[in-house]
């Protein structure tokens, strides 16, 4: 076999690890290094140290401890039938690394993930082992995130959610028929199983801490999942309903969508275009719906168009409003938090700017223009002392005048 | 009041850029005194005030009118507090003025700064923003760099350049993250350096007086050359979170431009090396069988070899697969003429399956070998050349549309499944195909040949019962 340095080594396992989406870095239990022995700390706050040409922000140390797999998933870049070169990482050697960019103030700490070799209890075991040297040997207070192996023990999952501060375990692809053909060797059954149990440990550990101080936290960042968007056909109201269940039955912080992309030495059976990050994004804007304004699953879905697809030219709480034309206008000075929620161009920020001004003066249209981002977006679904869109929600051709303009063309 | 002067101008001189503390008490002073904010100007250390302060040494070297002891104590919300200690902050030399001009309205009214619409309020919630972020960057963007010290304890030590007057207010972020670790953060308005237990404070400082490099730099950029992700070129989301300003104390921002520039390159490399872009399928065996001559999509169609068809009627109820074309395959131009195709001749026959009622294919349509001398040896297909052939081989099983398919072998029912089973496990019970036809999956006559003794006569029973079972299960769909 060919022996790799440090470097290519590290090349290899960020590379094959670039196509899980998260790297948040917040929410976790606050803790610093003072009075300890080593360095960290999490302030609540995530801190992204470097955004990436892609846009995406590097918070986090992302690796595989190795991208050697006996799976054979079709979207993934590591199967056994892929032809990438093939690298493996010592625990130690992931710890000196963790620390070395930490010092330098690089990264917010270490997200971890594997190929699977040899067993899948092998391989938990083996990233366990590299949070349980951080923690116990350097004293690390820094952020860490385990991706979980749902074939493994129980036990040695309960290890690493006592040593990170997230654990989330992929549900992959947004349908069971999805996961069958494309992910052959994973069981749908299964990922949902270990989930439930990830959510009972974190219940059960919260509950502790409340009775005893010195209980320890288990995973207090809490679990989170991806989803693969673009392998498969599932229209985006399945990937949006199967979101909801997710975040329901499981408590997940976070639901991630990845647009599959083209990966080098892809499977046959796979769309081989450039990924759809438009779709990527009206997805998470639903999500961001759901979770911070109010819309039910049901409701994010009826802004799908006929084939149960966001439309991607509009974002969906424009196109449900467009849909839902008889909910507005809007009183600004009058309606409730939940109703100015659902104007298009009203933000959270926003929202709360206003209820607060409106409980010293009525307001005009001006001072809606100074507490939102742009009042044209806005107006046709508002009303304010001096302004009133007669006839705006009626017009057929609304959708023109408050969706973003679609650039032109350069002269050829 | 009856201390104050009648339109008399008061300058105040603050001890330093950031001192929020000297600010608060003076501007308690003045608002007992009732002195109006146009009537006083701020000067902080190198600054110059307004117009009035430089006028003369006299005027500004002025007392502050001392507030009587009955004044009114001052008052402010909790939310003025939050914001004008971020504010204070700020770059902006009017900094001082605004927050003076807001405490003394809030003296009238107490909510004021609910008024989120009010240009004061804005523009003081617009300066506390600035430096928040200026400060989260900070937190994100200070490298350090490692030196060794003269007793051989590491020290790392940072260059920044802030826009806000953050540094000191930011110290204990670093500490309370590198408690036991040696630092310095060097800035153009002053240097911080912790030694683990005590803080210290220096004078400003330059570029040159940190380091230049540290080896771990180039593992930091091999990370981000390789957490990138080339099929997602998005660089204007990155330049709003990491404006160009920073790059220049970044290690890794040197990479950007090349890596850009390479994006779209990689992405289009991507796509056109994995594509499989191959329009119709041919509407009848012969469009195929012209096809197959012609395609590379893999490695094996560039060898010296011809493309060899299936053999049989549309419509056969029986479709076998094989793995691919051998030597004498390649050299007839016809499936299953060698060795093992009369090995399975012969089995086929004992069972009572008639092969010319057959469908005969291979998963793979090329001869894959390699040269020993003047042998082409036969080598198994690889799995992704197995997915890219399965085009043919669905088209094949589109236009025949067999009741039983019988994979013979792995590479056959990877073929057929797209993905690899275990024979040992597959055999001897049926499958559905994703649209429904009945699979059976059988070892390879081949495997029959290289077998001797024991083990090969274990292996021919399974082969025949095998055969048999399907067979039987012919019989029962034909009726």
């Amino acid at each position: 076999m060919v022996q790799h340095t440090l470097r290519q080594k590290l090349a290899i396992l960020a590379d094959a690890a670039k196509y899980d989406a998260s790297c948040a870095s917040s929410g976790t239990a606050k803790k610093n290094s003072l009075g300890g022995k080593g360095i960290g700390s999490t302030e609540g706050m995530g801190i992204c140290h470097a955004y990436a040409p892609d846009g995406r922000c590097i918070s986090l140390l992302k690796i595989l401890l190795t991208n050697h797999c006996i799976f054979d998933c079709h979207y993934c870049i590591n199967r056994k039938s892929s032809n990438v070169a093939r690298a493996r990482f010592t625990p130690q050697e992931v710890v000196d690394l963790t620390l070395n960019f930490y010092r330098r103030n690089y990264i917010e700490g270490l997200f971890l993930s594997s190929g699977i070799v040899k067993s899948a209890n092998h391989t938990m075991e083996q990233l366990v082992e590299v949070a349980r040297i951080l923690r116990e040997e350097h004293d690390f207070r820094g952020y860490i995130h385990l991706k979980t192996i749902p074939e493994a023990d129980a036990e040695i999952i309960h290890q690493a959610g006592l040593y990170a501060d997230r654990v989330s375990i992929n549900v992959e692809l947004p349908t069971d028929t999805g996961l069958t053909r494309l992910a052959p060797d994973k069981n749908a059954g299964q990922i949902e199983g270990a989930m439930g149990r990830t959510k009972e440990r974190i219940l059960t550990a919260k509950d502790e801490r409340k009775k005893f101080r010195h209980a320890p936290r288990f995973a207090p960042a809490g679990q989170s999942t991806q989803m693969i968007v673009g392998a498969d056909d599932a229209n985006d109201a399945a990937i949006i309903g199967k979101a909801s269940r997710l975040y329901d039955s499981f408590g997940l912080r976070r639901v991630y969508y990845s647009a599959f992309s083209p990966i080098p030495d892809a499977s046959a059976v796979l769309p081989l275009k450039s990924p759809p990050l438009l779709r990527e994004h009206r997805l998470y804007q639903s999500d961001w719906l759901m979770r911070f304004y109010g819309f039910a699953p049901g409701e994010v879905a009826d802004a799908a168009e006929a084939d149960g697809n966001l439309p991607l030219d509009i974002d969906p709480k424009l196109a449900w409003a467009l849909k839902f034309r008889a909910s507005f206008p809007v009183d600004v000075n009058r309606a409730p938090r939940e109703l100015l929620l659902r104007v298009p161009g009203l933000g959270t920020k926003a929202v709360a700017r206003i209820l607060a001004v409106r409980r010293h003066r009525s307001l005009r249209l001006e001072d809606v223009a100074r507490l939102t981002a742009s009042v044209a977006k806005v107006r046709p679904f508002i009303c304010t002392v001096d302004w009133r869109p007669t006839l705006l929600t009626d017009r057929a051709d609304l959708k023109g005048l408050v969706a973003p303009k679609v650039e032109q063309l350069e002269l050829f | 009041m009856q201390n104050v002067a009648i339109a008399s101008h008061y300058a105040v001189h603050l001890p330093a850029p950031d001192d929020f503390a000297a600010w608060r008490e003076r501007a308690r002073g003045l608002v007992q005194c009732d002195v109006p904010p146009d009537r006083v100007s701020w000067i902080e250390p190198g600054g110059t005030g307004d117009l009035f302060a430089v006028e003369g040494p006299a005027r500004r070297e002025k007392r502050l009118p001392v507030p009587p002891a009955d004044a009114p104590s001052v008052r402010a919300s909790k939310r003025f507090l939050e914001v004008a200690k971020s504010a204070a902050l700020h770059s902006d030399p009017a900094r001082f003025g605004l927050l003076y001009r807001v405490l003394w309205r809030l003296q009238r009214f107490p909510r004021l700064m609910e008024d989120k619409a009010d240009p004061d309020v804005r523009r003081l919630e617009e300066l506390a923003k600035a430096v928040r972020r200026d400060a989260h960057k900070m937190h994100a963007f200070v490298r350090f760099r490692e030196v060794e010290e003269e007793d051989g304890t590491p020290h790392f030590v940072a260059w920044f350049e802030p826009d806000h007057h953050i540094i000191r207010a930011e110290a204990a972020f670093f500490m309370r993250r590198f408690a036991n670790m040696r630092w310095s953060i060097l800035t153009p308005r002053g240097s911080i350096h912790w030694d683990g237990e005590t803080m210290r404070e220096g004078p400003p400082a330059r570029r040159s007086d940190a380091p230049s490099g540290d080896p771990v730099e180039d593992l930091w950029r091999s990370y981000y050359a390789a957490i990138f992700n080339p099929a997602r070129l998005k660089v204007a989301a990155m330049l709003s979170e990491m404006p160009k300003k920073y790059w220049k104390n970044l290690p890794e921002a040197e990479l950007i431009p090349q890596l850009i520039a390479g994006a779209q390159a990689r992405e289009a490399q991507m796509v056109s090396s994995g594509s499989l872009d191959r329009g119709e399928r041919p509407a009848t065996l012969e469009g195929i069988d012209t096809a197959i001559h012609a395609c590379r999509m893999c490695p094996i169609g560039e060898l010296d070899n011809r493309a060899v068809m299936g053999e049989g009627a549309l419509g056969a109820p029986l479709m076998i697969v094989g793995e691919q074309p051998g030597d004498h395959e390649d050299r007839a131009g016809r499936p299953f003429v060698g060795p093992a195709g009369q090995l399975l001749g012969e089995y086929l026959e004992r069972a009572g399956i008639d092969r010319s009622q057959a469908y005969v294919t291979n998963a793979v349509k090329h001869f894959k070998f390699v040269w020993k001398g003047k042998r082409r040896l036969h080598q198994s297909p690889g799995a992704k050349e197995i997915d890219t052939c399965r085009w043919w081989l669905e088209a094949e099983r589109n236009l025949v549309q067999p009741r039983l398919v019988l994979a013979l072998g792995a590479s056959a029912a990877r073929g057929l499944l797209g993905k690899t089973v275990s024979i040992t496990k597959a055999r001897g019970q049926p499958m559905r195909l994703e649209d429904g036809t009945e699979l059976w999956i059988t070892a390879h006559p081949s495997y029959l040949l290289r077998l001797e003794g024991e083990a090969r006569e274990e292996q021919a029973r399974l082969f025949a019962a095998d055969l048999a079972a399907v067979r039987e299960r012919l019989r029962e769909l034909a009726r």
